[in-house]
């Protein structure tokens, strides 16, 4: 599990993130929504230690969390291969050819583990942007818009993948425009808007939330929801 | 850090033309540079016509010259191309395939002799030049004036020698030599003694006495004169001595000099662009998030950039100067010194780069930014003192201080020559510049994600 209490961060006058606090379980799916500049690669950053908060804290220590960012962090004119060994080495694990060779098969890149990823599709620039992220086995998963960019096939094997991770005990926390894909994949739904959390449930209770009479769907009546609350 | 260096020696592998590029553009540049710098043509290239009928002999009071002799020494100091006449020199200075044309006329001998005499006329040689191009104008100026100013200090020392004989014929007396006849000349003091023992046998009532006593005296002071004449004349012919006394400064040699611009400008170039795009890569290839975030220190991913510099810009210029052996002598048993001075030079630029590569996050900025910031420091450390106003010098101080590429000339050239500058002081200004572009890179690394 991963907790934060009460983060903040600011950027110049603009503030990021104010007194987020929340708790994400062993195994469990966590969905952060919001609108643009609601805070929540910010949130996923400061969680992933790329930031640090200006108050508050995260009860994991950057290393326990394997981090996924929205645009592939990976090295175009080098392998498949050779990109899992670098990031293998980078985080010293006992084992490098064995952890190389089981992300190859994880991701289903085997046969590609020689090509340079620069020559791969978006998809498959994904699956390894995953593998890369979950090379040291972490307890925490964090994905930052992990489906932006993928077609629908590609998309259903991403989170065929990802559920298997969180029903091997990894927590996975997501971030997503896509409501539906949130409703349907999140467990728990955390909204977002203006650096606030304005709702931590899940998604039934984010539904009568977000009742409102006269809505045509559910992404209209969380427009609504967000409306009525000032955001 | 290793496995950092790996990653970035296996890309600059798979980047086949910006490696080329990097290694290649630079070097032609930099010997293009370095001997541009210090070469002008050795000997420039003049049509020469003599119009003086072979043979003639040159006979100036009495002395021969060397014609031949004087001739040769001329050509060596000049590419002297013979031409046939004076319309053929002036198609080939017209055409530029001569800098000038120096003539000289048929009587030139005959009035250089005239010199000796009592009826002097002054020689004159022709010069034809092209003065659209007013560098090679000043050139051919420079050249031909002091081959012509060596020219009259030998001729008017001897003119001078031929005075003083006239001197001492006038107060002594002696033979002299007038139209193939032999004159006996009896000279001043001669003329003293002999009217001295006339007036002693005039009677004392005599009114020639008196008169006689101006001519004796007359006599007696225009050879006493005369005689002091002698060393004025010899002062004439060399008034002005130089005395060169070097106050500062310790030169290489011309060729060592060329060669430590090139090897400088390599290394500048390979190692400033070099470490300035790796690092912007990083944040290109949005890794550097992931490598800061608990993998790689900040400082060792700045270190690994650097050692990254270092040890390329090592390979290519050496590789550089291997190649230049070829052409020039470099004395490679001052390898060790040549290393240290590309080592510490290799440092500073490796750290400059990673400061702009920390600014810029953008590999085609970074570049860019290198490039403008480089070349024009280059040029600007490269002037030399005297050439501008003090103001501006002192502008070009501050340059040079702030921006590696003047110490690292300098222990370049120190390094390839045991006669250029000492090692300590630009091996010490080198390893400053490293650690203030170092904290430079360091501090945009640590405001940045």
């Amino acid at each position: 599990m991963i907790e934060t209490r009460a983060l903040a961060k600011r950027f110049g006058d603009r503030r990021a993130l104010q007194g987020v606090s929340f708790v994400a379980h062993r195994g469990e799916l966590l969905a952060i929504i919001g609108p643009n500049g609601a805070g929540k690669t910010t949130l996923l950053s400061i969680l992933a230690g790329i930031r640090d908060p200006d108050s508050g804290s995260v009860s994991r220590r950057p290393r326990e969390v394997g981090w996924v960012p929205q645009q592939a962090a990976l090295y175009r004119r080098l392998t498949v291969a050779e990109n899992l060994r670098l990031f293998a080495r980078l985080e010293r694990m006992p084992d490098v050819g064995a952890t190389v060779e089981e992300m190859l098969e994880q991701t289903a890149l085997a046969e590609r583990r020689d090509d340079q990823v620069g020559t791969l599709s978006g998809g498959n620039q994904q699956r390894i942007n995953i593998a890369l992220g979950l090379l040291s086995r972490p307890p925490v998963l964090l994905l930052d818009e992990p489906s932006a960019g993928l077609d629908p096939r590609q998309r259903e094997r991403l989170w065929q993948f990802v559920l298997a991770l969180a029903g091997g005990g990894t927590t996975v926390i997501f971030s997503t425009h896509n409501l539906a894909e949130a409703e349907r994949y999140g467990q728990r739904l955390l909204v977002l808007a203006d650096g606030e959390t304005l709702f931590d449930g899940t998604s039934s209770e984010l539904h009568a939330a977000v009742h409102e009479a006269g809505a045509r769907d559910f992404e209209q009546a969380f427009v609504a929801f967000l409306r009525d609350r000032g955001h | 850090m290793r496995w950092l260096l790996l990653k970035d020696l296996q890309i600059l592998r798979r980047s086949l033309l910006v490696s080329v590029l990097l290694v290649l553009y630079p070097a032609v540049i930099a010997v293009l540079i370095g001997f541009a710098l210090s070469r002008g043509p050795e000997k420039p290239r003049v049509a020469f016509l003599n119009e003086v009928p072979p043979g003639t002999p040159l006979v100036v009071g009495g002395t021969q010259f060397d014609v031949t002799g004087a001739k040769s020494e001329l050509c060596a100091r000049l590419d002297c191309i013979p031409v046939s006449s004076e319309a053929q020199a002036r198609q080939m200075v017209e055409s530029g395939d001569a800098l000038a044309a120096l003539i000289l006329p048929p009587d030139l001998i005959q009035r250089l002799e005239s010199l000796g005499g009592l009826n002097p006329i002054q020689p004159t040689v022709r010069v034809l030049v092209n003065e659209e191009d007013p560098v090679k104008a000043g050139l051919v100026d420079d050249r031909i004036d002091s081959l012509v100013t060596q020219a009259n200090l030998r001729i008017s020392k001897e003119v001078s020698h031929i005075s003083a004989n006239y001197l001492t014929l006038l107060t002594r007396g002696g033979t002299f030599n007038l139209l193939g006849q032999t004159l006996d000349i009896l000279g001043l003091q001669n003329s003293e003694r002999i009217l001295e023992a006339v007036r002693s046998e005039l009677p004392a009532s005599s009114p020639l006495g008196a008169a006689l006593d101006k001519v004796i005296r007359f006599a007696r002071l225009a050879g006493q004169n005369l005689d002091q004449a002698q060393p004025l004349l010899a002062s004439i012919a060399h008034p002005i001595e130089v005395q060169k006394e070097v106050v500062a400064g310790s030169p290489p040699s011309l060729d060592s000099f060329a060669i430590a611009v090139a090897a400088t400008v390599t290394l500048m170039f390979v190692t400033v662009l070099l470490v300035a795009g790796a690092l912007a890569l990083e944040w290109e290839e949005n890794a550097y998030s992931r490598l800061v975030r608990g993998l790689v220190r900040r400082t060792w991913l700045l270190a690994e950039k650097v050692l990254l510099g270092i040890a390329l810009s090592l390979g290519v210029t050496l590789l550089m100067l291997a190649g230049l052996s070829l052409f020039v002598h470099i004395e490679w048993s001052r390898l060790p010194a040549i290393v240290a001075a590309i080592l510490a030079g290799g440092a500073a630029f490796a750290a400059f780069g990673a400061a702009i590569g920390a600014t810029a996050r953008e590999v085609r900025a970074s570049s860019l930014l290198a490039f403008m910031i480089s070349l024009p420091v280059a040029f600007v450390s490269l002037v030399e003192s005297g050439t501008v106003s003090p103001g501006l010098f002192d502008v070009i101080k501050v340059v040079r201080a702030v921006f590696p590429f003047h110490a690292a000339l300098d222990a370049m050239s120190g390094g390839l020559d045991a006669s250029g500058p000492a090692l300590g002081a630009p091996l010490l200004h080198l390893a400053i510049l490293l650690i203030a572009y170092g904290a430079l890179a360091r501090l945009a690394l640590r405001r940045l994600v």
